[in-house]
This record gives C-alpha cells, sequence and structure tokens, in this order.
C-alpha cells in the first residue's frame, strides 16, 4: 500500500509538475488571471467604494455573497463541532485536585469527599497537575487586552490597511485562547461563557444577512449597500464604505465566536471541564 | 541549457506547491493515523492557498492597497501597478474556513477516538470487523 500510494503521488506530481509548462510564469503582469476582472476592480474599487484597500472592497462588497456564504460555513462548522462533541450531562470526576491559595497546598479529593466549592481560598485545578506559573499568568493577562485592542484595529482599520473581519476575529478568538492557555478552561468560561459564544456567532451571520436584507427592503439588490445611504445620511459611495464596515463587524463576532467555541469543545473533548 | 533555466526561474514556484501538495495527498493516501491524515489535508490544502497567492503576483506591483487613497486629488490608477486582489480575497476566508473545517476534522476524530479506544486505521476495521462477526454469531 505505501509503495502504490508512493507510485500514484510521484505519477500525478510528475503530471502537474509537467503541465506547469502551461502555467503563466511568476509575476507576468498579463497572466489569465490579471486581466479580465481584477483590473476592473483596482480601478473601480475607490471610485465606487471610497476604499483603498481592495481586498476589503472586493471581498465584502463585490464579492458579498462569497463572503457572506464562508461566514455561513464557519457557523455551521462551530455548530457540527458542538453537535458532534459536546456532552451536557455532567459526569462527576473521579479525583477532584483542588490548590489551597494562600500555602500553595493541593489538595486531592478521592470520589465521595466532599469538595470546598468555590471560595477565594480553594481553587479547583485540572487533574494533570500544573504548577501555579505566576509569570505566564501575569504576561498573558497583561497581554490580552492589548491583543484585543489590536484585533479591534485590525476590524476598524481594514479599509485602509491590511486587515478586515476575518482576521481581527481570528486575532480576538485567538486572545481569549490564550487566556484559557494560560489559566484554565474554567475561567475562560466563567468569563466567555459557551451561551455567550453559540449567541455571537449566530448574531455575526445575522448582522451581515441582515445588512444585506435591509438593502433589499430599502429597494436595492441584496448586498447593494448604496441602498443605506438615506438611513446612515451619506451620498451612496461612502453607504457602500459604512456597509462593507457593518458586515466586517458580523464577520468579526462570528468568527471570534466560533474560534472560541471550536476550542472549548475540541480542548475538553465536550465536557468544558479540563482544557489542555 | 539556457532556455532550461528560465523555465525553472518563471516556474519554481508551482513547482514547490505541487511538492508540498503531493506530500499532503501522500499523508492523506497512506499514513494509517487519522491525526496524520488530517495534517495531510492542512498541507495540501497550504499548497493550495499558496498557488493562489503566488498567481496574484506581478512583477514591479505593490500590494492592493491604493496609495494616497484618501487624499483629495484624483489620480488615474493603472491595474498594473497594484497586484491582483482577487486571490488573496479567495484565499483571505479560505483560509479561515480551513480552521473551521480542521476543528470539525479534530471533534470527529475525538469522537472516533472515544468511540473505539485509537485513532489507528488498521485497529478501528479490525474492531468493526469483530463486531459484525459478533453480530452474526
Amino acid at each position: 500500500m505505501k509503495i502504490l500510494g508512493f507510485i500514484i503521488v510521484f505519477l500525478c506530481g510528475i503530471l502537474l509538475i509537467y503541465h506547469t509548462a502551461d502555467f503563466p510564469d511568476w509575476g507576468n503582469p498579463v497572466s489569465p488571471a490579471s486581466t479580465h476582472v481584477s483590473p476592473y476592480y483596482i480601478e473601480k474599487a475607490l471610485d465606487d467604494t471610497a476604499v483603498p484597500n481592495i481586498v476589503t472592497a472586493v471581498l465584502a462588497d463585490y464579492r458579498g455573497y462569497d463572503t457572506m456564504f464562508e461566514t455561513t460555513v464557519i457557523f455551521c462548522a462551530g455548530i457540527a463541532c458542538f453537535f458532534l462533541l459536546r456532552i451536557t450531562r455532567r459526569r462527576e470526576p473521579s479525583v477532584a485536585l483542588y490548590r489551597h491559595l494562600p500555602t500553595g497546598i493541593t489538595l486531592r479529593i478521592e470520589k465521595g469527599g466532599k469538595e470546598p466549592g468555590k471560595s477565594n481560598v480553594f481553587k479547583r485545578i485540572d487533574s494533570q497537575w500544573v504548577p501555579d506559573d505566576l509569570i505566564i499568568k501575569t504576561t498573558c493577562r497583561i497581554v490580552v487586552p492589548f491583543v484585543q485592542i489590536f484585533a479591534l484595529y485590525v476590524i476598524a482599520h481594514g479599509h485602509h490597511s491590511p486587515g478586515g473581519g476575518f482576521q481581527g476575529g481570528v486575532i480576538l478568538g485567538a486572545s481569549i485562547i490564550l487566556f484559557a492557555i494560560s489559566t484554565d478552561l474554567r475561567t475562560s468560561i466563567d468569563r466567555m461563557s459557551e451561551r455567550l459564544g453559540a449567541f455571537f456567532s449566530a448574531t455575526g451571520v445575522f448582522i451581515y444577512a441582515g445588512a444585506g436584507a435591509l438593502c433589499l427592503i430599502l429597494g436595492a439588490s441584496f448586498l447593494d449597500y448604496s441602498a443605506l445611504a438615506p438611513i446612515l445620511n451619506v451620498d451612496s459611495v461612502m453607504a457602500r464604505s459604512h456597509g462593507i464596515l457593518i458586515v466586517e463587524i458580523g464577520v468579526g463576532l462570528a468568527v471570534m465566536a466560533v474560534m472560541i467555541w471550536l476550542y472549548y469543545n475540541v480542548s475538553s473533548a465536550g465536557r468544558h471541564d479540563e482544557g489542555l | 541549457m539556457n532556455e532550461w533555466i528560465t523555465t525553472l526561474i518563471s516556474k519554481y514556484n508551482y513547482w514547490g506547491f505541487i511538492v508540498l501538495m503531493m506530500i499532503g495527498l501522500y499523508a492523506m493516501m497512506v499514513k494509517k493515523n487519522f491525526v496524520k491524515k488530517i495534517i495531510g489535508m492542512n498541507i495540501f490544502q497550504t499548497a493550495i492557498i499558496l498557488f493562489y497567492v503566488s498567481i496574484g503576483a506581478k512583477k514591479g506591483a505593490t500590494i492592493p492597497i491604493i496609495l494616497h487613497g484618501h487624499g483629495e486629488e484624483t489620480h488615474i490608477i493603472h491595474a498594473a501597478e497594484y497586484i491582483n486582489p482577487l486571490p488573496h480575497v479567495l484565499m483571505l476566508t479560505a483560509i479561515v474556513v480551513s480552521v473551521a473545517t480542521l476543528g470539525v476534522a479534530l471533534a470527529l476524530a475525538i469522537k472516533v477516538y472515544s468511540q473505539y479506544d485509537t485513532l489507528e486505521e488498521d485497529e478501528i476495521n479490525r474492531k468493526i470487523r469483530d463486531q459484525m462477526t459478533q453480530i452474526e454469531q
């Protein structure tokens, strides 16, 4: 099987490499990919949408349908992961570990023993014993807000610099995941619950589709943001720019929530008690 | 010889992606462990993302953000001055979607592991076969 697989892969690779002779050269400005629709985007994006970043303009305006359904795909992935893994039935762990915070002593409570519950003195820790690492916790606590501010900048400034909803959403999600890794999953879920994640991911898709539907109600095509001009009190070109920002916020929310949701479910195998 | 070097210089990016893609395909086909298969799938996706991004490149062009885009004066924009934004748009979404599909793939792997206590394809097949023979008896 190994040899057969290698032969198939090798022949396939040779065939593909043989046919790269017909491909355009690297960096060729008149290659087929750069001649049909892309010059239109480059030359007209600023006049049509007032967005200097052409990638953002194409992503959220010219190819808005594509991006909307990509967001829906991400939302569906989050839901699929939830339905595959989530175990709602709470099974009590056989051994629970608690740390006595003032002294740093770890308590091991066997099944049937009385647990201290939530208090400022005792803190539940994961069953795979982890040291109380002050440096990691403090560093992450300081870094996380800056990561989040940067993420908001990336979303809000996506019109003028590289960025947008997808990138900013991933950075926002990464900040929460960093928090979950540096402390533990339960602390992270206390701050950003699963319910909130599900709500945000649905809200993000709703904002996107709702912006499109609003254009439809106002008499234009679906996702034609220039129809929003009377509501936003700007001309139709700026309305397209603002419409892009609205859908980017929706995308950012959905992506952030789904990234966190996926992490919660995959890292704890759906039990949401102990993470990585 | 000279011609051959020209071909190499103008096409070597595609060759790199094809090698990467074939590594991913090999991992998906031959490796028995599901996590290794998933990693192979990701390598395959990465090869395609790199392929698209390299299609968008233009010699002597800059990133697709219009210079002095928010000034008052209007100036003519030439398509040759900016690289092709379209592959970047497509891959931007594809990267995030690939992370989401990776999450679903890992969720499926976790589910398979909890059912069969292994991620090796051979052992899972053997266990399924044992179960089938038990049912038939």
